[in-house]
């Protein structure tokens, strides 16, 4: 029987996987719950070596959605979240899961589509008007449809229009494909459509098609994102000293230089926010 | 493409093969130690039950891996169940998913490899007062051609899975994430012949790792 040939396998994977462990010291690293936008955009990638060298601490990073993000460290499973959603968050702390939220950086978010733009919305500055516009044209539209920020945003977005989009003239122009913020940019390309994006993740996406910028610089359309620590008296907060440290790193004058300094294409993707006003 | 080279030769990118091999290897190890014997002892042995563990391993080929996922990341969320265990978001909570799995699989066709073979010898091995485990070794021997396929078809579950190990490893870069959530991620963020890429070199070496086990084995 050669059902022993099998062990020099089992043993590599076992050698393999104790190496593995040994690269990661458990005890010096957190788990950060995070919006898409700020790590598909590779924002994180660029600032978190800087925060690592620092304080030796790492932080592993769960890119969600903010509905995700919340739901994630409200079940314990993350050390703090860093999303972007007002309404959510503020249901988050009033619920007693969520401590100390500090705003971190801003952007705004913009209307993408195609070039041929049928509801002739491009240079405008009036999302709601944009978005109205949209409907009136039956122009194909993706909707994210996965509770994320901007989820919330377009919803919210569509209420103060009045309409809703999955009932305006039988919907079928309006597809929610239930994805993050790429799948959504993909399935815009893809069919001809409008969509709502960030601006980090749109920058930094790779396959903008016949797809372009067609309304931003709507005040409506500020995107801020927000970290929250997890409430010690609902949760366990096994790393909260590290977690508390790295909200610090990310509110101090090098941190927030981290922040401003990521530049796609020469084109800064955030702005520090910390100082401001809340 | 000099892009997608460029990005194929880094760390990060080696970390990535490294883990997703290390982790289907180890989920198939796991997961052939349960399936054969349990596989051949449903062959050989008669007793309550086991018609309806065969039915199961059957029903279980086609197991949804999200599903599993899931379920698995409910047991392990640290409001959960196994909670304390704080495997949540490791590469051993991937390793668990995956050997879920692939142990059906390999149960259910080592059962099917290892059913002529006991026909063929049982009586034999009987008359030779052979043990139970012992008939199921000499067996499992017999049928080395299945039984490789078997394990095959597991580890080929296992490379190609990405369901499961997205829910419960979480893609956490240089930590958790292996080839089939980076190919997720890029595709995700539009960098789509990055994506191709690793998927080109997911094909490649999950083609080598099959066809090495073959030509050992059959040596």
């Amino acid at each position: 029987m050669k059902l022993r040939q099998l062990f020099p396998l089992l043993f590599i994977a076992l050698l393999a996987r104790g190496t593995m462990a040994a690269e990661q010291p458990v005890s010096q690293s957190i788990i950060l719950a995070s919006t898409t936008s700020v790590e598909n955009s590779g924002l994180l990638a660029h600032i978190l070596p800087a925060f690592t060298k620092e304080t030796g601490i790492t932080v592993h990073v769960l890119a969600q959605g903010t509905g995700q993000a919340l739901e994630t460290a409200a079940r314990d499973d993350a050390d703090l979240v860093l999303v972007h959603d007002l309404e959510a968050e503020q249901k988050f702390i009033a619920a007693g899961d969520g401590i100390d939220r500090r705003q971190i950086a801003w952007n705004d978010f913009i209307v993408v589509g195609p070039h041929s733009d049928p509801a002739h919305i491009a240079g405008t500055h009036d999302a709601v008007a944009a978005l109205k516009a949209i409907a009136g044209a039956q122009a194909p539209f993706v909707s994210r449809g996965d509770k994320s920020g901007t989820d919330a945003l377009e919803h919210r977005l569509w209420r103060v229009a009045g309409i809703d989009p999955a009932k305006a003239g039988g919907g079928s122009w309006y597809r929610d494909i239930g994805g993050g913020m790429g799948a959504a940019l993909n399935a815009a390309q893809a069919m001809n459509a409008y969509t709502i994006s960030d601006r980090g993740t749109w920058l930094s996406f790779g396959n903008k098609g016949g797809l372009t910028v067609l309304v931003d610089g709507d005040p409506s359309l500020l995107n801020r994102y927000d970290v929250i620590l997890l409430n010690p008296a609902k949760h366990l907060v096994p790393k909260q000293t590290l977690a508390t440290r790295f909200v610090q790193w990310l509110v101090s004058p090098e941190g927030q230089e981290a922040i401003g300094a990521y530049k796609v294409d020469g084109q800064q993707l955030f702005h520090p926010s910390a100082a401001a006003p809340r | 493409m000099g892009d997608v080279w460029a990005a194929l030769g880094t760390a990060e990118f080696a970390h990535i093969v490294g883990l997703s091999l290390t982790v289907s290897l180890s989920a198939t190890a796991i997961a052939a130690v349960i399936g054969l014997p349990s596989g051949a002892a449903l062959a050989i042995c008669r007793f309550p039950g086991r018609r309806l563990l065969i039915l199961l391993a059957n029903a279980f080929l086609g197991l949804p891996p999200v599903v599993v996922g899931l379920a698995l990341y409910l047991m392990l969320s640290r409001s959960g169940p196994l909670g304390a265990l704080a495997l949540l978001f490791t590469p051993s909570a991937m390793i668990i998913a995956q050997a879920l799995l692939a142990a059906p699989i390999i149960t259910a066709l080592t059962h099917r490899a290892i059913q002529d073979p006991w026909e063929e010898y049982g009586g034999a091995l009987r008359v030779d007062g052979a043990t139970r485990s012992r008939s199921i070794r000499m067996l499992l021997a017999i049928a080395r051609s299945s039984v490789l396929t078997a394990v095959l078809a597991g580890f080929g579950r296992t490379i190609s899975e990405v369901g499961a190990v997205l829910i419960v490893g979480g893609n956490i870069a240089s930590y958790t994430r292996i080839m089939t959530t980076a190919i997720v991620l890029k595709t995700s963020e539009g960098e789509l012949g990055l994506a191709l890429g690793i998927g080109l070199v997911l094909i490649g070496i999950s083609i080598a790792v099959s066809a090495s086990a073959f030509v050992l084995w059959e040596r």
